[in-house]
C-alpha cells in the first residue's frame, strides 16, 4: 500500500497567516476574536467574529502589525477583483504550502501526477448575498460575468491548479465543518489509489459576513452574549459557553506519497495514517446525543492505522464552544479511549481562532501535526470551569508538553457528517 | 484625443491592469491587452456605466478593439 505524507502546510488564520507564526502564536495564548470590523454589525445580535488581520486595518491588523494577511501577496488587483474572499485566503494557504513543500511540477508527466482538492463550506456567501440585492435593485444587465466563478467553492482547486500548472485531479469537498479533514483524508486515498502523486488539500472559508452571522444566529449555533467581551466568547467545555464564534480562513497541506518525497528530500511532517468517516442519520444541525457518529469515524481513523487508542498522545477536538456538542464529542472519545482515556491530552483550538466551517478541520489538522513535531499541545483557552467532569486533560489556559507518537483530528458538520484524520511521526 | 477616449483608457487599464501605452485605439482586448471573454463583457458593462449607454449585445459582440468601444459610445452616449 502506498503511503502518504505531509510535505508542505499553509495557513491563513484569525490569529494571523504563516504556519510558523500562528503555531508560535497558538501557543502562546493568542486570541483571534473581537468585533466585527468587515461590516457594520450594530443591528445584528452578534457583533463579534474571529476575523483575519488584514494589512489593510481590517480584523485588528495592519502593516506594522506581524502576521497580517497582505492580499496583494497573494492575487493580483486583476484576479482578486475575479474572487470570493474565501478563494483568496484558499490561494494564499496554498502559496505557501507549496512553497514549504518544495514541489516544484516541471514535467509534463509531474503536473499531471499533481492534483488539488480544496473545499470550503459555504463558498462564496458574500458574494452571492451582494449580487442578490444587486439583481433586486438594478436588474441583471449589472451582474457581473465573474459572479458565478467567483463564488463556487471547487474554484480554489481551479484557481491553484492554474498558477501552478498541476493538472492531475482536480476537486472539491462540501461537507460543512467537516469539508477540511475530509478533503485532507479523500486526497490521500486519491494518492494512495495511484491516481496521483502529490495532492494539495483542505479548505478555506469567508463566511463572516452579515447574511453569514445572521443565518448561524437563526441557527442558534452561535455564541451570542459576549459582545462586551468577545475575548471570551469561545469557551469549549467551559460552563459559561454558549455557542461557537464564526471564524474565517484557510489551511492547505501538501500530501504527497511517501516514496515520492523520500526521493526528491523532501521534509516530511508526519504521515496520514489514518482516515474515518462515518453519518449520524440523526438531525441536520445536532449531533446525535449518543455521539455514535464521531465515535465510529474515530474508531475506524485507528483502524485504518493500524493503531490502538492508546498510540494516541494527543486529540483535537472538534470543540466548537457549543452546549450540546462538546459534551457529546468528550463522551465519545472517553469511550473510545476508555482506561487510556486517563490522562489523555485534548484540546480545542477553536478556543484561539474560532469556528473556521470549511478551513476548520484543515487547519486543525495542521495544528495537530505541529502538536506531534514539537511534543507540544495548544491550550484550551477560556476554560476555567468545566461543565462536566472528565479523565481527559483539557489543557485549560496554557499548552503543555506532551509525549506523542501519533494525535487525532476530529471533525464534524452539519448534516451528521463526520471525519476523523490519524496523523503518525515517521 | 477625444474625451471618450481618455475615458475608455482609464476603464481598460483599471480593468486589465495594461500598461498605458498599450491601450491605443486599435489595440484589442483579447490579442493585445489580456483580455478573456468574461472580462469583455465586464468591460461593456463598464463602459454602460460610465456613459450611460446601453449597449446590446449583438453590439457588444462587435467591440473588439478601444476603437471599436470609442466608436460606439460616440456614436450612441446621449
Amino acid at each position: 500500500m502506498r503511503r502518504v505524507v505531509v510535505t508542505g502546510i499553509g495557513l491563513v488564520t484569525p490569529i494571523g497567516v504563516g504556519a510558523d507564526f500562528v503555531w508560535k502564536s497558538l501557543l502562546s495564548g493568542a486570541n483571534g476574536a473581537g468585533t466585527i470590523t468587515a461590516f457594520d454589525a450594530s443591528d445584528l445580535p452578534v457583533r463579534y467574529a474571529c476575523e483575519v488581520p488584514w494589512t489593510t486595518g481590517r480584523g485588528g491588523g495592519g502593516v506594522d502589525v506581524a502576521g497580517s494577511f497582505d492580499p496583494e501577496t497573494a492575487m493580483s488587483a486583476r484576479d482578486r477583483r475575479r474572487v470570493d474572499e474565501f478563494i483568496l485566503y484558499g490561494v494564499a494557504a496554498a502559496n505557501e504550502a507549496i512553497a514549504d513543500s518544495g514541489w516544484v511540477a516541471e514535467t509534463e508527466e509531474q503536473q499531471e501526477r499533481t492534483g488539488v482538492m480544496i473545499g470550503s463550506g459555504i463558498g462564496g456567501l458574500s458574494t452571492i448575498a451582494d449580487n442578490a440585492l444587486l439583481l433586486e435593485k438594478e436588474g441583471h444587465r449589472k451582474i457581473s460575468p465573474f459572479f458565478v466563478p467567483s463564488a463556487l467553492i471547487n474554484l480554489t482547486s481551479g484557481h491553484v491548479s492554474i498558477k501552478h500548472g498541476f493538472r492531475g485531479p482536480n476537486h472539491s469537498v462540501v461537507t460543512a465543518c467537516a469539508t477540511g479533514a475530509h478533503a485532507i483524508g479523500d486526497a490521500a486515498r486519491i494518492i494512495k489509489y495511484g491516481d496521483a502523486d502529490v495532492m494539495i488539500a483542505g479548505g478555506c472559508e469567508a463566511a463572516v459576513c452579515k447574511i453569514g452571522i445572521a443565518g448561524f444566529a437563526a441557527a442558534r449555533a452561535l455564541s451570542n452574549g459576549f459582545n462586551d467581551d468577545p475575548l471570551s466568547a469561545s469557551r469549549p467545555y467551559d460552563t459559561d459557553r454558549d455557542g461557537f464564534v464564526l471564524g474565517e480562513g484557510a489551511g492547505i497541506v501538501v500530501l504527497e506519497e511517501y516514496e515520492h518525497a523520500k526521493a526528491r528530500g523532501a521534509k516530511i511532517y508526519a504521515e496520514v495514517a489514518g482516515y474515518g468517516m462515518s453519518g449520524d442519520a440523526y438531525h441536520i444541525t445536532a449531533p446525535s446525543e449518543d455521539g455514535n457518529g464521531g465515535f465510529r469515524a474515530m474508531r475506524s481513523a485507528l483502524k485504518d492505522a493500524g493503531l490502538n487508542a492508546a498510540d494516541i498522545g494527543y486529540v483535537n477536538a472538534h470543540g466548537t464552544s457549543t452546549p450540546l456538542g462538546d459534551e457529546i464529542e468528550l463522551r465519545a472519545v472517553e469511550r473510545l479511549f476508555g482506561a487510556d482515556a486517563e490522562g489523555l491530552t485534548m484540546s480545542s483550538t477553536k478556543s484561539a481562532i474560532g469556528h473556521l466551517l470549511g478551513a476548520a478541520g484543515s487547519v486543525e489538522a495542521i495544528f495537530s501535526l505541529l502538536a506531534l513535531r514539537d511534543q507540544i499541545a495548544p491550550p484550551t483557552l477560556n476554560l476555567r470551569n468545566p461543565s462536566v467532569e472528565t479523565k481527559i486533560d483539557l489543557v485549560p489556559l496554557e499548552a503543555k508538553k506532551v509525549v506523542a507518537k501519533a494525535v487525532l483530528s476530529n471533525s464534524f458538520g452539519f448534516g451528521g457528517t463526520n471525519a476523523a484524520l490519524v496523523l503518525k511521526a515517521v | 484625443m477625444s474625451d471618450v477616449f481618455d475615458r475608455v483608457k482609464k476603464i481598460v487599464i483599471e480593468h486589465l491592469d495594461a500598461d498605458a501605452d498599450k491601450v491605443v485605439e486599435n489595440a484589442s482586448f483579447i490579442d493585445d491587452l489580456g483580455a478573456d471573454s468574461l472580462d469583455t463583457v465586464e468591460l461593456v458593462m463598464a463602459f454602460e456605466e460610465e456613459f450611460g449607454v446601453e449597449i446590446p449585445d449583438d453590439a457588444a459582440e462587435k467591440i473588439q478593439t478601444v476603437g471599436d468601444a470609442v466608436k460606439f459610445i460616440s456614436a450612441n452616449a446621449g
